[in-house]
């Protein structure tokens, strides 16, 4: 599962992902990070099972927290079940079933919002 | 046997008519057989769901109090053609906002008045005695207008080649995003639901047939502009009445980098009077062939890369070199199915009888390319053909003192069979003095993806080189990968202004 990790300016210099790995001995798998000087943020994937461990580590150690649900908001009106989306995905979030309908499995998303401006109908958004 | 329309259109008022997709009619023909088929089968609906850039309406405002003559006219800021009578004018799905470039544009409006949502109407003129007033802005909804006719010059397009991209850089194109180094493939059309893959011989289409258009009835004109159809490329021009359309079946669509374009809906109802119309409807996905074209080649005769049949396209993926390359379509197949049904229920339903063409469409005719009086120049018109090279082998000192003598900023590097390997510029010789710049070879400095330019390409896509790689240089190279000249953007620049030309 993916938690979105918001860091902010008074810890974003510390080894905080290593820090909670090592503590926890849980591998995270970082998928996507924006870090400057300031501030952050990070999209990591880890075992379901590890959820409340991770989140209570991150919390103490200052970092905000959010379960990544719903990332990708599709408008079911708009969308004409083109599949412009499918294959410009990295993580092939979309598919059709065999009636060609668009299915999404948001799971996957890495937020690396390619799917956006490709939708020709304008369907797509990625929650932030 | 054979059947009359007059026979299938008796069945189809008395509610008997036999009436199928032409998804559903391969099996039918595995299963009955052709005879069979013909006999069973009355009707077959075809449909497509797509973007069709070519599509618009004529619309007639009435007079206002004083009358103006509409010479521009305007709808929610999207420029109409109004050079046609004092209240007419025609909107091009493809015209673009003047605020609001591509997110809104005569797609839009379509949508919007099918939608019963109010639009803003703008016109000027010069004023006339008979028209004397000269500005007018007003709101009207599709009912205050009295006529809305849908007029599509190019529709239904019978298959459409497949887009591919094999240069380094992500396309934004009318068939969507293609991503850089052939990372996806982008297709378009119904396959064995298309219209005219189902009469690739236009027996049936043609002239005042009726036609499934937007949700609507409409009509069929006749063939639609650019139309090919010996080569398996015909495409249809179609018109029907606005009022009666529907915002399920008229979609607005903006293209990111690319513009506006209308997704319709049409189907045609084809009756299935003798064997050839039976075997013609039994087309399948596998057999309809179309080619992958590298759309990195910014030419009309673009590299074909291989052929692929609809089937391989919609299975999600398709092989190049023993590489698999993910596909998606740009036209929706599920609404391509949602149109054939509709139809086949209007006429199940006796609400839509078929018709045979009142005039034929030549299936002979072949697409042309423009007749160009005026050719665009080449790079080797205006290449410098006095091009100082290097070697990769010698020294970067070497390579400074001939671009300080060669007026140059730009050595390209070739090897021993004088093949060009790299190329290096002021820039990267003065960088490398601060490394050990004397002991230093070409090799190690230069760079060795080079962006070249072949004598034959036209110029503007040598600017549209330079300025996409932000570049101001490009070794121009024969076949044999031989520098032959160098072609310089100041030079480019210099043509470009004597010419009046806009790059
Ligand atoms: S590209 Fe947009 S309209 Fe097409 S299937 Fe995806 S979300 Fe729907
Ligand atoms: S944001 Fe990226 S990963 Fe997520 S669905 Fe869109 S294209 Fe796929």
């Amino acid at each position: 599962m993916k938690l979105f990790l918001t860091i902010q300016r008074e810890v974003v210099k510390k080894p905080l992902i290593s820090q909670v790995i090592l503590e926890t001995g849980v591998m995270i798998n970082v998928e996507r990070a924006h870090i400057d000087s300031n501030e952050g943020w990070v999209l990591i994937d880890i075992p379901e099972n590890e959820r409340e461990r991770i989140i209570e580590r991150f919390s103490e150690l200052g970092v905000e927290v959010k379960q990544l649900e719903n990332a990708v908001i599709h408008d079911d009106h708009e969308c004409v079940e083109c599949g412009a989306c499918i294959s410009i995905c990295p993580q092939e979030v979309f598919f059709f079933d065999p009636g060609y309908h668009l299915q999404i499995e948001e799971d996957r998303c890495i937020l690396c919002g390619r799917c956006v401006p490709s939708c020709p109908h304008q369907a797509l958004s990625i929650r932030q | 046997m054979q059947k009359s329309i007059e026979e299938i259109n008796t069945r189809i008022r008395d509610g008997s008519a036999v009436v199928i997709t032409a998804e559903e009619m391969p099996d039918i023909v595995s299963e009955l057989g052709e005879e069979g088929a013909l006999q069973k089968v009355d009707v077959v609906t075809t449909g497509t769901f797509g973007a069709m850039c070519s599509s618009g309406a004529f619309l007639n405002f009435g007079h206002s109090d004083p009358p103006i003559r509409m010479e521009r006219v305007w709808l929610n800021d999207v420029e109409a053609y109004a050079g046609i009578a004092a209240v007419d004018a025609y909107i091009g799905a493809t015209q673009e906002s003047t605020t609001e470039s591509l997110r809104y544009g005569g797609a839009h409006v379509i949508e919007d008045l099918v939608s019963g949502r109010q639009i803003e109407v703008r016109a000027i003129s010069k004023g006339t005695d008979c028209y004397p007033r000269r500005t007018i802005t007003t709101e009207l909804l599709l009912d205050d207008l009295n006529q809305a006719v849908m007029v599509n010059p190019r529709n239904a397009y019978q298959r459409y080649n497949a887009a591919i991209n094999r240069s380094e850089r992500v396309l934004e194109t009318y068939m969507g995003t293609l991503l850089p180094q052939s990372g996806n493939i982008s297709y378009s059309g119904a396959g064995l639901l298309s219209p005219l893959l189902n009469d690739p011989n236009l027996s049936l289409i043609g002239s005042g047939v009726p036609i499934f258009l937007g949700g609507g009835t409409g009509v069929i004109v006749g063939e639609g502009t650019q139309s090919s159809p010996k080569t398996g490329f015909a495409n249809l021009m179609v018109s029907g009445n606005l009022k009666n359309m529907s915002p399920d079946y008229l979609r607005a669509a903006s293209f990111t980098g690319y513009g506006v374009s209308l997704y319709v809906g049409l189907g045609v109802a084809l009756p299935v009077l003798n064997l050839d119309v039976v075997r013609n409807c039994a087309v399948r996905d596998e057999d309809i062939m179309v080619g992958i074209i590298d759309y990195g080649t910014p030419r009309r005769d673009r590299p074909v890369l291989r052929q692929v049949s609809y089937a391989e396209l919609k299975s999600g993926s398709v092989l190049i070199d023993s590489e698999e390359i993910r596909t998606s379509s740009i036209s929706s197949f599920s609404h391509a199915r949602q149109v054939a049904l509709e139809l086949k229920k209007e006429v199940e339903e006796g609400r839509f009888t078929v018709a045979l063409p009142t005039v034929s469409i030549d299936r002979e005719k072949v697409n042309r390319p423009m007749r160009e009086t005026r050719q665009t120049p080449r790079v080797q018109e205006i290449m410098n053909p006095h091009v100082v090279t290097i070697t990769e082998d010698e020294s970067v000192k070497t390579a400074a003192r001939k671009l300080l003598k060669g007026e140059t900023n730009h050595l390209p590097v070739i090897d021993a069979d004088q093949k060009l390997v790299g190329i290096i510029t002021t820039y990267d010789v003065s960088k490398s003095v601060l490394r050990d710049g004397n002991s230093l070879k070409v090799s190690e400095i230069m760079s060795k993806k080079v962006v070249v330019v072949a004598p034959d390409e036209p110029v503007d896509v040598a600017a549209q080189r330079l300025d996409q790689h932000n570049i101001s240089a490009l070794p121009v190279i024969d076949a044999n990968y031989h520098v032959i000249g160098i072609l310089n953007a100041v030079d480019l620049g210099k043509l470009i202004s004597k010419k009046g030309w806009h790059s």
